[in-house]
């Protein structure tokens, strides 16, 4: 099966709407994605028949939706090829989960002194976590530099590791580049010398399939939005060595053991990080679209849209004096560019007045747009429904655009 | 001398010819480009305007007791909405400007320009351009 988005875009009801009188071209598919009916029609599913709060009630209605929601965690399992269930844990979305380790990995492991190592393309749910949490514990941040072309320094990084680094956050890919970074390289270094690592898999995981396992990594961390799923939930994914030493991150029903006024003791993985009632309902929908994916196969989503990207690239190469930030030699679905001496902010008010979405600005990574000194740029993000004949539509509007600002 | 209502409506009335998205974006560009460049000195980032995803740089003076603005972006589009602003309040006593509504932003279809998303910078332009007139009415009082 290859994909067919023209059949694909029928499963996604907004993409048949208009946009100033045209049809929608989305284009911004990395600050989240659109949603199937299948993830949708599993929302009013769960409110309309199965609404229940899970863990508590010895009813029928509450053991089916805790059924669900348990189910959920190990076909959320099954995905990123994780060993246990108890080692996914529900959040509100990857900048959640971030905060989550950045809060209970240091508070248990890092000391005056010691270093964080992030890079320099972080979104800034990887940078503030941990400067907050630095800041805390008198640690330092270190930051792993990267090259014109928006690629790591390895040799660089090499040295950066240290008897004094805690944790690599690092992110799998670039939202502001593309860029796809070598995990499995960078890991094995790190672990040759006893340091866990995080990966933000934000924008890694719609694209291309995640074996936590494989890669080896200690913690991975996603969001339902950016998958097709619905918004305000995500995953965070860590080893059990790790979860189980960590302190809780917040306090609340369903992650304690037994309270007494006197102290608590906490309830085991994965509850111990799933304080409060937890968004069921979004947890399914998170899980049908993770079904959906599958369903569609991995190889198959990165056959089309790295063919959509190369593409796109060969067109826009065509046209005058663009400039692309960010020519890593393994990319995936994100092209950011510059047109021109035009303003970013200018070819996106255009391009969106001919109903084409693309996302300008810094894209929440200032420290990237510093790096090239540039203000921000245009970014186009691809995903499974896009087509061809789209991105003819974007090229035509860029033409119109040069025309505009000529 | 015109008021600034009357301004205002004459933008409106100008804006009404444009029946297409296109001529008026056009007309926009055109003003962002006949903006006089303001001097580098006032391009310092203390009169930057925050909030905008283009910069933009304010500053104001006091000419026989009108507000004179000068200002600059580094986006073509949002310096011609700017090139609008500075042409309805430019020139006016600072009570005048104070107590403008600025309405016609909305009526000339720019509204999107100053929601949230695109740049609440155009809103806190307007807001520093009151403030402007708020401090120098002051002084003048004195
Ligand atoms: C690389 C990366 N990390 C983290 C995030 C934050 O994700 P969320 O806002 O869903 O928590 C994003 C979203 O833009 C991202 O692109």
């Amino acid at each position: 099966m290859t994909i067919q988005a023209d059949s694909i875009r029928k499963a996604f009801p907004i993409l048949s709407r208009t946009v100033n009188k045209r049809p929608l071209v989305y284009f911004d598919n990395a600050a989240t994605t659109q949603k199937p009916q299948v993830v949708m029609d599993r929302l009013m599913h769960y409110y309309s028949y199965e609404n229940s709060n899970i863990h508590r009630g010895a009813h029928f209605l509450s053991q089916q939706a805790t059924e669900a929601y348990e189910s959920a965690r190990a076909t959320i399992r099954a995905f990123i090829h994780a060993r246990h269930n108890h080692e996914v844990i529900f959040t509100r979305g990857t900048t959640e989960a971030i905060n989550l380790v950045a809060y209970s990995y240091t508070k248990k492991f890092v000391k005056p002194g010691d270093e964080v190592l992030i890079s320099a393309m972080e979104h800034h749910s990887n940078i503030v976590p941990w400067q907050i949490a630095c800041q805390e514990l008198n640690a330092r941040l270190k930051v792993i530099p990267m090259n014109e072309r928006g690629e790591l320094d390895m040799e660089a990084y090499a040295k950066l590791l240290t008897g004094k680094t805690r944790i690599v956050a690092l992110t799998h890919v670039s939202n502001a580049l593309g860029t796809v970074n070598p995990l499995k390289e960078i890991i094995r270094q790190a672990h040759n010398m006893d340091i866990p690592v995080l990966i933000d898999g934000a924008q890694a995981i719609p694209h291309m399939a995640v074996d936590v396992q494989d890669l080896d990594c200690d913690f991975y961390c996603f969001s339902g939005h950016k998958m097709y799923g619905p918004m305000g939930v995500g995953v965070l994914y860590g080893k059990e060595e790790w979860l189980n030493q960590m302190p809780p991150y917040q306090g609340g029903g369903e992650m304690i053991r037994e309270v007494t006024f006197s102290g608590t003791t906490y309830n085991e993985l994965p509850f111990k990080f799933e304080a409060g009632t937890p968004n069921v309902a979004d947890v399914l929908g998170m899980e049908s679209a993770v079904k959906f994916i599958s369903h569609l196969g991995h190889e198959h989503i990165a056959a089309h849209e790295n063919a959509l990207l190369e593409y796109a690239l060969s067109q826009m190469e065509q046209l005058d004096q663009i400039r692309f930030i960010g020519t890593a030699s393994q990319r995936t679905s994100v092209i950011s560019f510059l047109f021109k001496d035009i303003h970013p902010y200018d070819t996106g008010t255009i391009l969106d007045k001919l109903g084409v979405a693309v996302r300008t600005g810094h894209h929440c990574a200032q420290p990237i747009m510093d790096f090239f000194e540039i203000p921000g740029t245009v970014r186009v993000s691809l995903a499974i429904y896009n087509t061809k004949k789209e991105v003819d539509i974007l090229i035509e509007a860029l033409k119109k655009v040069r025309e505009m600002f000529g | 001398m015109t008021s600034i209502s009357d301004k205002e409506q004459e933008v409106v009335n100008e804006f009404e010819l444009f029946d297409d998205w296109m001529d008026k974006y056009n007309y926009i560009i055109e003003l962002g480009k006949s903006l006089p460049p303001i001097d580098e000195k006032h391009k310092e980032d203390k009169y930057l305007i925050n909030g905008c995803q283009a910069r933009v740089w304010l500053h104001a003076r006091m000419e026989d007791g009108k507000v004179v603005f000068l200002a600059d972006s580094d986006a073509l589009i949002t310096k011609g909405i700017v090139a609008l602003l500075i042409r309805v309040l430019s020139g006016h006593v600072p009570q005048e400007i104070i107590h403008a509504d600025m309405t016609f932003i909305d009526e000339i279809g720019l509204k999107e320009h100053l929601s949230q998303t695109r740049s609440n910078g155009l809103l806190n332009m307007i807001k520093q351009m009151k403030l402007y007139a708020l401090a120098f009415s002051k002084t003048s009082a004195k």
